[in-house]
């Protein structure tokens, strides 16, 4: 119970609210580092996997990059970024978390655009050439078509374990809902109340991410094609 | 000591300093290989406790499919939640140390195994399931005889999904006070020492590439029928294996 109290007294603190450690300067910076992760992780994977994939190029390493990508931890790499980009001019916090996440959300986005394409059912493929499409009709009218629920799905597993990771930036000074929680842990005592609360609204953020796309996604699609 | 250890401004440490400093790693070998037995312990305490929770769950769920939505909905919340988010409150809970990072990887368990099992029992053909009921084997005989060892790649699939990422996320406990190889990474990144951090990432994914490969090994020794259909399982497989992630 007293996990609850302590939740309560937090959030209805004024001043837990304003400044620039506050909640909403906070949740701001975390929303902000995520979506701009999301759009480069997503500028950087799908293009290579589409033209990989239309040409059945290198299946394997489509596997291989999903499974490196699940074995680094976002912690090292954070930790691996943070002397590089000190070392040349990047500074603290914002970049070293950027390639972090950056780093988490293409193997997601990458698998699943070339899974799709690459597995756009062969007889449809065969007969969008017997009347006649080109090679980028094809990519463009059936296999992108096909491949687009795959593609949504790898997009809100990459952007769900991006909201959720940026957590880690407050590690190197990167002012997130994870700060509340590093402060927590930093003196449990005195701010066991911070620590809860920044959990508390990071695990908020996270699952709001994931259930607003995935009621986005089925509307995206209005086909309703099934391909498996 | 090293030199840069006796220097405190870190950020000019950062810009002489090398990659790695081979004599450090030379000089802590004892350290490697504690972190390397508190990195096993806390994955394997992760895994065999996430895998009896989920195998329990799975039985109800295939027993009862009306369960499974709900069990996968709980379970896919429990996974969205970040790590730290729940790890560090079961610190504060618990104490410092090991309890908290296990149930957090637990949990994280969950989902990727529970699917993959519903999934292995799924993809028992029918008929072979007719077939061991009119040969007059009991459930409990067929389902272990016949259903379980048909099942076992896609189950050792989700082994392998659930024991990549739980190695990868034992890293996260070293901030909770846990051990593990995220105890080196977490010195790199409070002194600005890139060995350390470098020693610490080589060694987890080593250990993810190694226990991956031990899950491949295992499930050729398991299931030794499939040698000679290697290729066509293979094709089998691809329909089953969830590397498109997230597919509903």
């Amino acid at each position: 119970m007293s996990a609850l109290v302590d939740l309560w007294s937090f959030f209805t603190t004024a001043e837990n609210w304003t400044g620039n450690r506050g909640i909403w300067s906070r949740t701001v910076a975390h929303v902000w580092i995520s979506f701009v992760a999301c759009v480069l992780a997503f500028a950087i994977a799908m293009p290579v996997a589409v033209v990989l994939a239309h040409r059945r190029l290198l299946p394997v390493i489509s596997v291989a990059v999903a499974n490196i990508g699940r074995a680094i931890p976002s912690f090292a790499i954070i930790a691996l970024v943070l002397p590089l980009s000190i070392r040349y001019g990047f500074g603290l916090g914002f970049w070293p978390t950027m390639v972090a996440l950056v780093a988490l959300g293409i193997p997601p986005i990458f698998t699943n655009t070339y899974t799709g394409i690459a597995g756009a059912p062969p007889e449809l493929v065969e007969a969008a050439t017997g009347i006649g499409m080109t090679g980028g009709e094809v990519l463009r009218l059936v296999e992108l078509p096909v491949a687009l629920p795959l593609v949504l799905a790898g997009f809100r597993v990459a952007a769900v374990q991006i909201v959720a990771t940026a957590t880690l930036g407050a590690l190197v000074g990167y002012q997130c809902l994870g700060s509340f929680i590093l402060e927590g842990i930093a003196a449990p005592r005195v701010s066991g109340d911070r620590l809860l609360a920044g959990a508390f609204l990071v695990a908020l953020l996270a699952v709001a991410v994931e259930i607003v796309l995935s009621r986005l996604e089925p509307r995206l699609v209005p086909w309703r094609f099934r391909a498996r | 000591m090293t030199p840069a250890a006796v220097v405190p401004a870190g950020v000019f440490v950062a810009a002489e300093e090398p990659l790695v400093r081979w004599d450090w790693v030379r000089d802590h070998m004892d350290d490697v290989w504690q972190r390397t037995v508190e990195h096993v312990q806390l994955t394997v305490y992760s895994l065999v406790i996430g895998f009896v929770v989920a195998g329990l769950l799975s039985v109800v769920a295939i027993k009862f499919r009306r369960t499974y939505g709900p069990i996968t909905w709980v379970t896919g919340i429990l996974y969205t939640i970040p790590s730290l988010a729940l790890i560090a409150p079961l610190a504060k809970w618990l104490g410092f140390g090991n309890a908290p990072v296990v149930i957090a990887l637990v949990t994280y368990t969950l989902l990727i195994l529970i699917r993959n099992n519903v999934a292995a029992f799924d993809g028992v053909p029918p008929e072979v399931r007719d077939a061991a009921t009119g040969m007059g084997y009991t459930p409990l005989r067929r389902v272990l005889q016949v259903e379980l060892p048909l099942a076992l790649p896609v189950i050792i699939a989700g082994l392998r999904i659930a024991s990549v990422t739980v190695i990868g996320l034992v890293t996260i406990g070293a901030l909770v006070g846990a051990g593990g190889y995220g105890a080196f990474i977490d010195d790199g990144l409070n002194r600005f020492f890139p060995t350390a951090v470098i020693v610490g990432t080589t060694l987890s994914v080593l250990l993810a590439i190694v226990v991956d490969l031990g899950f491949v090994l295992l499930e050729r020794l398991l299931t030794p029928w499939r040698r000679s259909l290697r290729s066509t399982a293979r094709r089998d497989s691809t329909r089953l294996d969830p590397s498109a992630e997230g597919a509903r």
